[in-house]
């Protein structure tokens, strides 16, 4: 059966699927690419995590204890990037390319050969820049790996940044291509292939946040890729864009890194929302209160993000006039962001509600967002901030929207369609086990770090004053045990994988909606090759 | 700030919550979990702005909480099987867009305020330039009341050693730069009370005086942060940025900040520590300092290679240690033990250029150091660490190299 199959590879009315390593390097069909965006994401996040847990024993107690500062930066650096570039965004990729072809009735998504090339490029990509890490622990000499923390401000990317600063800029450039395609793969497909009647005011909240978020993909990934350029050129090709010393600026290196970087967080969080709007209707069993003023609101939000990159830089002089437009601007976005919390709410109230695993993750990223939300407003009050900037508090509000929010939102998703996705029940018992550990423990983790930052300590620091050792303390226990925990997600998505558990039938949950449900579980390798009709 | 409803309502609540909030001008004696008040007029201003707001969010924050459980209660399908099948409501979508406008706005009016007054530089009494290095801060008195030619500049290292923050437990390993190895399995001295706090040379500042800071850097992004006057400025080459700070009276003591900008390898070693004193010290010291900048260097030569070696050291220690490694092995600079460089006498008036005048990654230290220091550390790192030639450097070797 397999070596026919691979023989008629490029028949599209062949029966059977092609298999073994061929099927996964030349796939073009959207469910086996979603998979493998998926494992890939997967795979970087317990890698990410492990370069936290490397941070986390170093910032166990006072003193350098395991690691050198100066590779205890590259830590801080290499996890930013892998858990940003390699983590959220490669894994609302992977579930936007298994779900937004079922949710619209589209057979496959627009760009299919273009959508292989998007996954294929990550993992040379992260290669590159794992490969800098491995260099810098084991090489000869220890050449540095990227060093400069995720943000890379110059000079110190630049003129001080290490030899390998040169493979990061290929490797991000890289990420950029691939999250670029996969962008207009959505785009393309969502304006072109809805079934017959699936009008826009009609589609899945997913596909809207979708949508939005590859618009602003598309928009500001050139900038991204636009920054690392004037800084290869900066250190290789005499040009001083960040140079002062050559009659360039080191502030321009941030408003371009930020007018790219605010998006970014928006492109982390907009697919989680749509997410949550479809898991807590389902278990809810009430249709999504507000459904206009969802699409909306991730509309504002997703236009206000462009206004307000300079709050990440309240400290560098800006003059008052600036600094004020950007405090009002960013305040603002508290207002279209309520609204949908207020919404999911809204949607819960007088439901009737069960908690599913998919519900427990959707309902702890509601409240847990919402508390990233509000540290986010306090950041917004610039005078305040100039204390906040730069210390932990910044560092457990980011944590809490982007792990609390969008990691905490991918696994609802995934527990949420892993019958759909494999055929098989999500194993109920390691489930369990793996949502309460991971909500304890990411609140041991990140909570703390609150405290810190509020009594003092910056961020980015590889050893701290004596006063923030108990917190400190505390907060690497909680990093360890979030880290374990995440084993047990492992567990569940392999066993899934091998096909053990509880078969699922079509639609698992009683009170879900949409399309995807109505093609049998695990999906067929192809789907809706005849539209259906939405009335 | 006083004046708002929000700002009275949060006073009143915290005085109910936090009791015995001590002002410490010890910063290791932290305000438990909240942002510290300062010691300065705006610095608490900022405290209040930051209490006014958490009350605000942690009010909405158990609000949403609360509805969230409540529904989760009595709304699940044990206790509600049949479920409603409203999905919009004008009512409360317009109320709930716009009560948060609202909110948004009675923040913002105190927010602006405190904003316009942290932003308000002018009539300062001392003017002091400060500037960010890898990894040190330095000083330079610029205008005091009506003198504006003062002339009195220093460096401001770490004065922790780094025996005590250096306390490897695994061989090699992860553990790739320096001095560290050495220190593998020994017992860790017992860490100051101000540990990665404390420095060499403290910046001074009088109390009762608006006292602005002019910042800058030699290098990278640095960020000048003392949590105490209320906030941090960015250290940015090529540009001065201005902040200020004015201790009130009766506040004299030393306050602690540390480096809030990644900066490279020991941005956690670069801590600023500020002597507030009251201005009749202020003024005995700055005469004394003036009088010192003005005699010149002191070019007395050395007595002997073992004074200079004793002097040398703990300028290599200080300066030095951080890049080429406390043993001389090297690090981000040279190494200095038995290596050509160090040992053979061509390279003698190239150590000394090296130093004067930096070369590549190596900064001059013709600013931070004095002759006599120069010479005394190029003796050093030229008899240390086996390398034994004999060398003698004098302080007038050093001046008269250009």
């Amino acid at each position: 059966m397999s070596t026919a199959a691979a023989t008629h590879d490029d028949h599209h009315d062949h029966h059977h699927a092609p298999t073994g390593l061929k099927r996964w390097l030349f796939s073009t069909n959207h469910k086996d690419i979603g998979t493998l965006y998926l494992w890939f994401s997967f795979a970087m996040f317990l890698s990410g995590g492990f370069l936290a847990m490397v941070i986390r024993a170093e910032l166990l107690e006072p003193g350098m204890q395991f690691v050198d500062p100066e590779f205890f930066n590259q830590m801080t650096t290499v996890h930013g990037l892998v858990m940003v570039f390699g983590a959220v965004m490669p894994a609302t990729v992977g579930l936007a390319n298994w779900m937004i072809p079922l949710m619209i009735g589209a057979p496959d998504m627009a760009l299919p050969r273009m959508n292989n090339w998007s996954f294929w490029i990550l993992p040379f990509a992260f290669t590159i820049l794992i490969g800098s890490v491995v260099m810098s622990a084991f090489g000869a000499g220890n050449p540095s790996a990227p060093n400069f923390g995720w943000t890379f401000y110059a000079p110190l990317s630049t003129k001080y940044g290490p030899a390998s600063t040169d493979l990061f800029i290929l490797s991000v450039h890289m990420m950029g291509i691939s999250s670029i395609m996969g962008a207009i793969n959505v785009v393309v497909t969502v304006f072109n292939m809805r079934a017959p009647g699936m009008t826009l005011m009609k589609m899945p909240l997913f596909v809207w946040t979708w949508l939005i978020t590859a618009f602003l993909l598309i928009a500001v990934i050139p900038v991204l890729a636009g920054a690392v350029t004037m800084m290869l050129t900066d250190r290789h090709f005499g040009t001083s864009f960040f140079d002062a010393a050559g009659g360039g600026d080191p502030v321009l290196f941030q408003h371009v890194f930020w007018f790219f970087g605010h998006p970014e967080v928006y492109i982390m969080i907009l697919p989680s929302f749509g997410i949550v709007s479809a898991i807590i209707p389902a278990f809810a069993r009430k249709p999504l209160f507000g459904y206009a003023s969802m699409v909306y609101a991730t509309a504002s939000i997703a236009l206000l993000s462009f206004v307000v990159w300079a709050h990440h830089m309240f400290t560098v002089g800006m003059p008052l006039a600036g600094t004020l437009f950007f405090m009002y601007m960013t305040m603002l976005i508290s207002v279209p962001t309520g609204v949908k919390v207020f919404n999911w709410v809204a949607t819960m109230w007088r439901g009737s509600m069960t908690f599913e695993l998919p519900m427990k993750w959707a309902i702890a990223f509601v409240v847990l967002f919402t508390c990233g939300g509000l540290s986010g407003l306090m950041l917004a009050i610039t005078p305040v901030d100039f204390q906040y900037h730069d210390t932990y508090f910044v560092v457990a509000h980011f944590h809490y929207v982007l792990v609390t929010g969008a990691i905490f939102s991918i696994f609802a998703a995934a527990y949420y369609w892993l019958p759909k996705w494999s055929g098989i029940m999500p194993n109920k018992t390691l489930g369990e086990l793996h949502f309460w550990n991971s909500l304890i423990s990411a609140n041991l983790l990140f909570f703390p770090m609150h405290f810190v930052g509020l009594a003092g300590m910056p961020r980015r620091y590889a050893d701290y004053a004596l006063q923030f050792a108990d917190y400190n303390f505390w907060i690497s226990i909680g990093g360890f045990w979030f880290g374990l925990s995440q084993l047990l997600f492992l567990a569940v998505t392999v066993l899934c994988a091998m096909k053990k558990g509880e078969k699922a039938p079509a639609k698992p949950w009683e009170g879900a909606e949409g399309l995807e449900w109505e093609v049998p579980s695990p999906a067929p390798f192809h789907t809706y090759d005849t539209p259906p009709v939405v009335k | 700030m006083q004046s708002t409803l929000f700002h009275r309502a949060a006073a009143g609540l915290t005085s109910l919550m936090i009791s015995g909030m001590t002002f410490a001008s010890d910063w290791t004696e932290r305000s438990d979990l909240d942002l510290r008040p300062g010691v300065t007029q705006v610095s608490q201003e900022v405290q209040n702005l930051h209490t006014t707001v958490l009350w605000i969010v942690t009010v909405i924050g158990l609000l949403v909480c609360g509805l969230i459980l409540f529904s989760m209660i009595r709304h699940r399908r044990s206790k509600n099987p049949n479920p409603s099948t409203f999905h919009e409501n004008v009512f409360f979508e317009v109320l709930w867009t716009v009560i948060p406008f609202v909110i948004l706005i009675a923040m913002a009016v105190p927010a602006t305020r405190v904003l316009v007054q942290l932003d308000d530089t002018a009539e300062s009494e001392l003017t002091v330039k400060v500037t960010g290095y890898r990894w040190k801060w330095s000083y330079e008195y610029l205008t005091y009341e009506d003198d504006n030619d003062i002339g009195v500049s220093f460096f401001s290292n770490l004065a922790t050693p780094p025996e005590q923050y250096n306390n490897p437990v695994l061989s090699g390993g992860l553990f790739p730069y320096g001095t560290a190895k050495d220190l593998v399995g020994k017992d860790a001295p017992e860490k100051d009370h101000n540990y990665n706090l404390e420095v060499d040379n403290k910046l001074i500042i009088p109390s009762g005086q608006k006292v602005r800071f002019l910042v800058t850097s030699d290098d990278v992004i640095h960020s000048f942060w003392v949590p105490d006057f209320g906030g941090k400025k960015d250290a940015i080459p090529g540009f001065v940025n201005e902040t200020w700070a004015l201790v009130p009276e009766g506040k004299e003591g030393t306050y602690y900040g540390q480096c809030a900008e990644l900066c490279g390898k020991n941005h956690a070693f670069m801590p600023i520590a500020v002597e507030v004193v009251t201005q009749d010290e202020f003024k005995t010291w700055i005469a004394e300092e003036k009088e010192k900048a003005a005699s010149g260097p002191d070019l007395t030569p050395f007595a002997g290679i073992d004074q200079a070696m004793e002097e040398g050291k703990q300028v290599y220690d200080s300066a030095c240690a951080l890049c080429h490694g406390a043993n001389g092995e090297g690090g981000i600079g040279l190494a200095f033990a038995g290596t050509e460089f160090a040992t053979n006498k061509e390279h003698l008036n190239e150590h000394i250029d090296v130093l004067v005048n930096g070369r590549a990654a190596m900064p001059n230290f013709k600013a931070q150091l004095t002759p006599r220091q120069i010479a005394a550390v190029i003796t050093y790192e030229r008899n240390a660490f086996g390398n034994d030639t004999g060398d003698l450097i004098q302080p007038a070797d050093v001046n008269d190299h250009e």
